[in-house]
């Protein structure tokens, strides 16, 4: 880092302008929370007077060139990167934008099926093709892992075409490739990496953490600091590396994000970034110190498997994100989500997610040890009082996806709605997930098999909560009429 | 120059005792401790600017925690006590002949070393050699004992400080699991009277009930907790307060006591109506 970190421009700013005392005849209509009382005195007062819109002192994110700019500077600077762009539309936003920004409709972008739905978003708005990389599976726990550098090696050789490959670093559940190899073996190809990194802020400020994309060298990451970086939600940072042209990605994100970006969010960005650069290491070490401790005590309860760097095996298990406290529930006979559920339900505790096999608890320094400690000891509780055989449990979540055409094609071609045991054999026009984690089960343009609408009845029945089809109870599904002519039957 | 320290008790409502003197005052990785010494309460325990006990009425809380379990299984061998710093509670429990050993956690060491030092009315017991304390967080000691003890009290602070962990659904089924089959939990209930305090009780309560088969309420005036008016929590697993009173053996034991005695044992499980009411709406919880 080469910048002085205790500056935070655009908060700067904003503090100016509060002092200023500026008449306000300009958007937004609650003028400082007058407006709307209500709302004034649930968000608080502070909230609302910095709830304002672009203006000759505070810059604007669609065209940026003083505070905002500043501070995008002193992001790029704190994560490594040639440039840095504030995103007001999470993650998704950043993601969209790097697919968008080096592919074209036609082109071709080599990415494994766990991504997370944004990315096959992004292929459905510009008309981009697949190339899809089978990530490791861990049959054991039922999760995908990352990418081999041999499996992107052959899918890069078998497609010279390829624009880009997109990396997640890490997966949802902390699971890490080779990415630096991987940078290596794209770059040798003349091919740009993305990498989703929605879940790996931490990656920039924590020790002995897997490397971050722009340290391994990556073209561009899409970063959601509000995941573990202490941002308002739905703030995010899109990481540009040399060769990348930022203002020709900023065409691109403003294509499609808001013209009245949020500078609640974006100064949340400016102080997150400011708080990591400053104390991110202490941050961190506090959140793995959390989570080593939850991983150690939590297979002592026995039943459960909290696993961590031991499953590292130099391929597709290449690291792990020692901050993910990703549980296998599975061998004490409940599904995820039923342990996600009840601890919900029964215990006030609230976690990311549970699917088919695993739960997936968020740890930060933020938390505090009395929070872990209840935990842990509901944990206890639903083994004991909960916990049975596994038979009866699905044993495999990663299912191989066939595709028979562009997800833009099928999202537009002329469909049909059946009744969802009746698609077997058709091709998908729509998307279904369990959501979180978001990553789909089917995404447009692919075949249906029975595997598949088994794998859906059981997360239905288990409880999953299933998103992304028109129909909301996902008993029909939108499949390509066979007459829509790019069908191959 | 006058000095007073006040106590909200609500909002709306303060609490303010005239004081002689600031005795002690520490920041602990835990809370504020602070020790007043005042012209009519005597010392005053106060932590994070709550009342915790005064040296003139700390008495009924210590009573009625220890002597209501105590005479209503006199087999009780093995306690544990979660909390109780002050060490009142041990106080009252190293009285009976017939318990073998305490197991005391308290999170805070510094609370402990402080009452030692300024409150040797209440903490003048920790050294008995049947007490072993453990300075540790109640919620992870208990969740790795099971069938262990015959009673569990849980002298608690507040539940929005270093003792929220111990209002929780998980640390009572833990505690469940940790007692043996004659298993009885005691704790400290707060009160009804101030609505803040009435649903914290609500939500207790009906936690505790999701896993004891026995759940009752009972209560003490103790005029220097918000209202006067506080309760506690009796959950067993067998024994029941009232058709299971061992008065005889009780008196037997010869213990002077000035709040607790045989009549208030029976009578502090009738609850006025204003309790019974925010009682009957706790539903019972799943387990």
């Amino acid at each position: 880092m080469q910048l002085d970190h205790t500056r935070a421009p655009l908060y700067e700013a904003m503090k100016e302008y509060q002092l200023d005392r500026v008449v306000k005849f300009d958007v937004p209509g609650h003028k400082g929370g007058r407006g709307n009382k209500v709302l004034r005195d649930f968000l608080g007062e502070a909230c609302m007077r910095n709830d304002v819109n672009s203006m000759k002192p505070l810059d604007n994110l669609c065209h940026p060139v003083s505070v905002i700019k500043e501070a995008q500077q002193y992001a790029a600077d704190a994560f490594g990167a040639e440039n840095s762009i504030f995103i007001v539309n999470g993650a998704t936003g950043a993601v969209q934008a790097m697919v968008m920004s080096v592919c074209k409709a036609g082109d071709k972008i080599i990415l494994p099926r766990n991504v997370h739905r944004s990315a096959i978003n992004a292929l459905v708005v510009c008309g981009a093709i697949p190339v899809y990389v089978n990530p490791g599976v861990n049959n054991d726990l039922g999760i995908p892992l990352g990418m081999t550098p041999e499996e992107v090696e052959a899918a890069v050789l078998a497609n010279p075409d390829a624009k880009a490959v997109l990396v997640n670093n890490p997966t949802y559940y902390g699971i890490c490739s080779d990415l630096r190899k991987i940078v290596e073996i794209v770059h040798g190809h003349g091919m740009k990496v993305l990498v989703d990194e929605a879940h790996g802020t931490h990656f920039y400020f924590g020790e002995g953490l897997p490397p971050s994309a722009m340290s391994c060298g990556a073209d561009m990451a899409s970063v959601s600091v509000h995941k573990t970086g202490g941002s308002l939600t739905q703030s995010a940072i899109l990481l540009l590396g040399k060769g990348i042209d930022p203002n020709y990605v900023r065409q691109i994100i403003n294509l499609t994000q808001t013209t009245s970006a949020s500078y609640l969010l974006m100064v949340s960005l400016d102080l997150a970034r400011q708080n990591l650069a400053l104390h991110g290491r202490e941050f961190y070490a506090k959140t793995v110190e959390f989570a080593d401790y939850a991983r150690k005590e939590i297979n002592a309860i026995g039943g459960y498997y909290a696993f961590g760097e031991e499953l590292c095996d130099g391929k597709a298990f290449y690291a792990f994100d020692k901050t993910k406290l990703s549980v296998h529930t599975r061998a004490m006979g409940l599904a995820g989500i039923e342990v996600y559920d009840l601890l919900r339900d029964e215990y006030d505790i609230q976690i990311e997610f549970g699917d088919i096999g695993n739960i997936l608890a968020i740890i930060t320094g933020g938390d505090r040890a009395l929070e872990i400690e209840r935990l842990l000891g509901a944990l206890n509780l639903i083994k004991k009082f909960h916990g049975k055989s596994p038979a009866g449990l699905y044993d495999h979540e990663y299912i191989d996806p066939i595709l028979e055409m562009s997800p833009q094609a099928a999202f537009y071609a002329e469909q049909e709605t059946l009744p969802i045991e009746k698609t077997a054999g058709r091709v998908c026009s729509e998307f279904v997930m369990c959501y979180p984690p978001g990553i789909p089960i089917l995404a447009p343009g692919e075949r249906i098999t029975q595997d598949i609408l088994d794998y859906i009845a059981f997360a239905k029945e288990k409880g999953c909560s299933l998103t992304g089809c028109r129909d909301m109870n996902v008993e029909y599904l939108q499949v390509v009429k066979f007459s829509a002519g790019n069908d191959r039957r | 120059m006058e000095l007073w320290f006040t106590e909200n008790h609500t909002d709306n409502i303060r609490f303010s005792i005239k004081i002689k003197q600031h005795v002690y005052s520490e920041k602990s990785r835990y809370q504020q401790i602070d020790i007043l010494d005042s012209y009519e309460l005597g010392r005053i325990l106060v932590l994070d600017g709550f009342i915790m006990l005064t040296e003139k009425d700390e008495y009924i809380y210590h009573e009625m925690i220890t002597h209501v379990p105590m005479a209503t299984n006199p087999d009780i061998k093995r306690v544990l006590v979660i909390g109780a710093g002050d060490g009142g509670t041990i106080r009252e429990l190293t009285r009976f002949k017939n318990i073998e050993h305490i197991d005391m956690v308290e999170i805070d060491q510094r609370v402990v070393e402080v009452c030692k030092e300024y409150l040797p009315q209440t903490a003048c017991r920790l050294d008995d050699p049947r007490v072993h304390i453990y300075y540790e967080d109640g919620l992870k000691y208990v969740r790795g004992k099971d069938n262990e003890y015959d009673l569990i009290i849980v002298d608690s602070t507040d539940p929005f400080g270093p003792g929220e962990g111990l209002f929780t659904k998980e640390f009572y089924g833990n505690c469940y699991k940790a007692l043996n089959e004659n298993g009885i939990l005691v704790n400290q209930h707060e009160s009804t009277f101030y609505d803040e305090y009435a649903e914290i009780m609500k939500r207790a309560h009906s936690r505790i009930k999701s896993f004891f088969p026995i759940s009752l309420v009972y209560q003490a005036h103790i005029p220097t907790y918000p209202s006067g008016h506080w309760l506690f929590g009796f959950a067993s697993k067998r024994f029941h307060p009232v058709t299971d009173q061992h008065a005889e053996w009780w008196l037997a034991q010869g213990l002077k006591t000035k709040y607790y005695n045989q009549y208030v044992h029976s009578g502090c499980f009738a609850l006025p109506n204003n309790v019974r009411d925010v009682l009957r709406e706790t539903k019972p919880a799943e387990k």
